[in-house]
């Protein structure tokens, strides 16, 4: 059956960007499984209000230190120091550090007390792109201080390929 | 899997004294979002709960998520208060539990 109808002709004709828009729709389902819902600003900033019960941190008081150019994402020091007495008055019960663009916008929660004797934390990180990065603490007084600072990262944390 | 831990507190200290601490375990942090060699996603396992008691109390922990590095490395302080163990406590995803002591002499 040779003769083409009207309408398989149509279909014919149409097959080839039919079929291109599908490869591109494969194309985009198969970079979504790559890259689960990243974090994002918005979701970084859910993320805090959600650490900080929706109260508004206050800028200063507070020191986080993270490299301001990165070469490798895959460690990357983080720390973070509150100006604290860390008396029973007066204490850090948590510090939070958040990211933008990690698959999830959590990094850490640190939960000190006046025992800590001193509000200071250190860690690594990892950081899939060049991103904001926010350190929050609480007060044992309930207010929330922060520091944010921009990072950029020349070599991406390996989270697509094995040995990351 | 590995189940080595790494801690450094100094061996001695005054009363009273601000100490620094830091530990490390090995483990690969896996994130969850990482195919394997077969091309599907290696589950994740992480470590999400690091803490360290010492005379009597915690007085430290650490909620972590997968953006901490594989052979989780964290430092914080505490006070120097009497002779005795810092226990050290991690516990990943699949209930796996690390634990290390460190010793310390208070004068």
């Amino acid at each position: 059956m040779s003769r083409l109808t009207p309408a398989t002709a149509a279909a014919q004709r149409s097959a080839t960007p039919r079929r291109n828009a599908l490869r591109a729709l494969g194309t985009i389902a198969s970079i979504a499984l790559l890259s689960p819902a990243g974090a994002t600003p918005t979701s970084m900033r859910e993320a805090i209000a959600v650490f900080t019960g929706g109260a508004i941190p206050i800028e200063g008081g507070l020191r986080l230190e993270v490299p301001g150019l990165v070469e490798n994402g895959n460690s990357v020091p983080v720390s973070v120091t509150v100006d604290s007495p860390m008396t029973e008055a007066a204490h850090v019960r948590r510090i939070a550090v958040f990211n933008e663009k990690n698959p999830q916008p959590q990094v850490a929660v640190f939960r000190l007390g006046p025992r800590s004797g001193a509000a200071r934390i250190g860690t690594r990180m990892r950081m899939a792109d060049s991103q904001r990065i926010v350190a929050v603490a609480e007060l044992s007084d309930g207010s929330f201080r922060q520091h944010a600072i921009d990072v950029i990262v020349t070599l991406a944390a390996c989270i697509e390929t094995e040995g990351g | 899997m590995a189940t080595s831990a790494l801690v450094k507190v100094p061996p001695r200290a005054r009363r009273g004294e601000v100490i620094e601490i830091t530990a490390m375990a090995a483990h690969p942090m896996e994130t969850g979002v990482r195919p394997g060699a077969d091309g599907r996603l290696v589950l994740r396992n992480i470590v999400h709960t690091f803490s360290c008691r010492y005379d009597g109390a915690e007085v430290f922990r650490a909620e972590l998520y997968p953006a901490i590095t594989a052979n989780p490395y964290l430092a914080f302080t505490t006070i120097a208060t009497r002779s005795g163990p810092l226990e050290f406590r991690w516990e990943d995803d699949r209930g796996v539990v690390i634990v290390a002591t460190a010793t310390i002499v208070v004068e």
